[in-house]
């Protein structure tokens, strides 16, 4: 590919690593800034996650003993919820919405700065409470009480307490940042950049940071609540007085399955950016696409239920839950289906970013499938709580969001970095990732349709086939990170230097150096037309495709 | 003049038309608006639990102290009445009246806060006592924890008033405070309405 824009002389000193480690306020530091960190606890993540494969490798228990396998299981899910995927799109987030609206910085730098800097103290707090006499908290990444308002070890801060105390400060980490991101996409749009001409990426953000600032507050009213129970001796969720745990679920629930979509919304964001740019095609019906984002976060408010058709819920609950959370395929099938038909006759470019795309696509058919058949009543309470939930979520998490960021990092890494990856180690790392994917968590399907419950650490013989692949699959998928790894750090010290637009693609953020000047831009970008304009009929094509 | 955090990040700008200040003014409501998110949680958690146990006291208490309750809620609404005159009066440039007011404010929420730590001190039961023990506290300390960082709010702002030409360009932070002060009474008007007289 040729380009007429060449780097220009001005660029600042991209070198002076030292502000990475810094309390800065520029928009761009600080969306370094949370990748890596989120990365470095997703390597935590995924370590807890082999040793529990390691743990499944053989039906015995013969890796790590009980409490310690359920201290990895929580803390495993914890660390990739709150740490790797929230701060990991977040930080991509806050890297790329300035530049995509044309703004200079985000609306509340400052504040910025300090939801970031809650995220390390978030980790450290978690991955301290391994050292705690009463090791870490062991209830799985939901808490449920009555398991989590048990205290036998009797300290008062004990791995339970910090839990709460950690996803309390991720949460007011997290509303921050919302509030940031949310009022930085409403007030700071340059001229022309209307609602209707902001890139996708910037409405699937905006909708989930809207879930971020709506849906959040329950669960820290529930940690609140939650950790009075566990240290004071009150009874708002315990079963035993005259409290109610399933109180506690609701709240839960009523924000974490909208918080699926504050993960995955930006994965769709993703992909929306990537594929029209390596199919060098308008992402077909942009309009409806955009605005489905935020039909998504409507009703996936709607839905919590569907996580509690197993809590004693009643009938007519039941099928109302069921009817919403079906309705939920509505506005993400526009979405799948429009990425297809920009596939569909596209002058496609395998690089590496879109081979995450495609792949992410791929999977999250896949696990929409699952989810459709988990909305159903009678088929979730034959599943529940065995490996089918996990197979299913993890394709969403991983196969889907993980996917969407590898795709993101490499396809916006040129611009972050003004260098340009290399395209044989990304492809390794695309190939290992795919297929160690697919080893770990499909055989998951066919266990937990078997029977094999979740959560725990030694099985019937019966499993232990899948089980093997599956754990050969995790192994796999622990490589593949090492490509990345090598690849991220060769390519930002040493890669070829990168033109201001490699790709080609339409964004404002292609329109300046790679990377930005402190301010972002030179002079003020005017738009004036819907994003996505690649080829030239593409006015023609966006105006008949949007419908 | 804007707060020294503001300015230091407010360049002259050239790039987005909108003075930075503006966003506080559509960023502290989505703040508030996400923040009785928790309130709400709390508030849902009581009514469930409340209409679920017909017994809800401990033994030999038969209900809250409504009369001091509701003297405290006369006075906060009343701040809010005042906090409301206070803004209109710096609108309207009487920085001294805006000053009275505004001390008057504070003074009435640190009169409320006395009360609610009387109130405490001569509940008949405590935390652990059931779930009347657990919501009282923990919905009223809650609440009282925003009054208290609302007085300190107000006394911020004071000290900023005594800074000359302090508000001349605007005064978006006063408005937030005022905006805070007028959501932390009618969270407590909610909770009023629940925990006494329900
Ligand atoms: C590195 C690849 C990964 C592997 C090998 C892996 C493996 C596992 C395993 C074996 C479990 C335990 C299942 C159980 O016993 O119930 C689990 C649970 C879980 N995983 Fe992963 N996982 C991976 C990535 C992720 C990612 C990216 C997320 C992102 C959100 C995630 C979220 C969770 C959650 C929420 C749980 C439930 C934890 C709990 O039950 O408390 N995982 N995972
Ligand atoms: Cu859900």
């Amino acid at each position: 590919m040729t380009n007429i824009f060449i780097k220009s002389a001005s660029e600042p000193e991209p070198t002076n690593w030292k502000r990475y480690f810094s309390f800065s306020t520029d928009h761009k530091v600080i969306g370094v800034q949370y990748l890596v960190t989120a990365f470095i606890f997703f390597l935590f993540g995924g370590l807890f996650a082999m040793i529990v494969r390691a743990e499944l490798l053989t039906p015995q228990l013969d890796v790590v003993d009980r409490s310690l396998y359920n201290g990895l299981f929580t803390m495993h899910g914890t660390i990739m919820i709150f740490l790797w995927i929230f701060p990991a799109n977040v930080g991509l987030a806050n890297y790329l919405i300035p530049l995509m609206i044309g703004a200079k910085e985000t609306a509340f730098p400052v504040l910025n700065a300090i939801a970031f800097w809650l995220i390390p103290v978030v980790g450290i707090l978690l991955l301290f409470s391994f050292f705690l006499p009463s090791g870490t908290a062991q209830a799985g990444w939901w808490s449920y009480p009555p398991v989590s308002i048990q205290n036998p070890s009797g300290h008062l801060i004990n791995g339970e307490f910090l839990w709460l105390l950690a996803v309390t400060i991720s949460g007011i980490s997290s509303i921050m940042g919302g509030v940031n991101l949310v009022t930085t996409i409403f007030r700071m749009r340059s001229p022309g950049m209307t609602f209707l001409r902001m890139p996708v990426y910037v409405w699937t953000t905006f909708s989930a940071q809207l879930l971020q600032l709506f849906c959040l507050p329950a669960l820290t009213g529930a940690a609140i609540m939650l950790l009075f129970d566990l240290s004071f001796g009150t009874d708002f969720f315990s079963p035993f007085k005259q409290g109610d745990p399933v109180i506690y679920q609701h709240l839960f629930w009523f924000y974490s399955h909208p918080a699926v979509y504050v993960m995955a919304l930006p994965a769709f964001g993703v992909f929306s950016e990537v594929i029209p740019a390596f199919a060098r095609k308008p992402l077909f019906g942009y309009k409806t696409v955009a605005i489905s984002s935020l039909l998504i976060s409507v009703i996936s408010t709607l839905v919590w239920v569907h996580h509690m058709f197993a809590s004693a819920t009643p009938n007519w609950m039941r099928i109302l839950f069921m009817a919403t959370s079906m309705l939920v395929a509505v506005p993400t099938g526009i979405k799948v289906f429009a990425w297809t038909a920009t596939i569909w006759r596209g002058k496609l470019h395998f690089q590496t970013p879109m081979l995450f795309a495609l792949g992410g696509v791929a999977m999250f058919l896949f696990a929409g499938i699952s989810g459709v058949m988990l909305a159903s009543v009678p088929f979730d309470i034959h599943v529940n709580n065995t490996y089918f939930i996990v197979g299913h979520f993890h394709y969403v998490v991983f196969n889907t969001v993980t996917m969407a960021l590898y795709a993101g990092i490499y396809f916006w890494f040129p611009k972050i970095t003004g260098r340009m990856y290399s395209e044989g180690w990304g492809k390794l790392h695309f190939w290992l990732t795919f297929i160690g994917a697919n080893l770990n968590f499909f055989p998951m399907h066919p266990l937990g349709l078997q029977g094999m419950v979740r959560r725990i650490s030694s099985y019937d013989p019966q499993y232990t086939g899948w089980n093997v692949v599956a754990s050969l699959g995790a192994f796999l998928l622990g490589m593949s990170t090492l490509p990345f790894i090598a690849n991220i750090v060769s390519s930002w010290l040493r890669g070829r230097k990168a033109l201001n637009n490699p790709w080609n693609a339409t964004g404002l953020e292609w329109t300046t150096s790679s990377p930005p000047p402190i301010e972002n831009f030179e002079e003020i970008p005017i738009v004036t037309s819907e994003p996505y304009g690649y080829g030239e009929s593409h006015r023609l094509a966006a105006d008949s495709s949007s419908i | 003049m804007e707060s020294p955090i503001d300015s230091r990040n407010s360049p002259p700008n050239k790039l987005n038309s909108t003075p930075k200040r503006d966003n506080l003014a559509f960023g502290f409501p989505v703040f508030l608006l996400s923040e009785s998110i928790i309130f709400v949680s709390f508030f849902v958690t009581y009514a469930l639990l409340r209409w679920k146990n017909p017994t809800w006291f401990p033994p030999g208490v038969s209900g809250l102290d409504i009369p001091r309750a509701a003297i405290n809620t006369v006075i906060l609404v009343a701040s809010s009445g005042v906090i409301y005159f206070a803004e209109r009066a710096l609108d309207r440039h009487q920085l001294i009246k805006f000053r009275r007011l505004w001390l008057l404010t504070a003074a009435l929420g640190v009169i409320f806060l006395i009360g609610q730590v009387l109130e405490w001190r001569n509940m008949p039961f405590g935390l652990d006592a059931g779930l009347a023990g657990a919501t009282f506290y923990l919905l009223t300390g809650f609440h009282g924890m925003h009054v208290f960082t609302g007085v300190v709010l107000l006394l911020y702002m004071y000290k900023r008033s005594l800074v000359p030409g302090n508000y001349d360009a605007g005064h978006q932070g006063v408005s937030a405070v005022s905006l805070f002060w007028h959501f932390v009474d009618l969270i407590w008007i909610i909770l009023f309405l629940l925990l006494y007289i329900w």
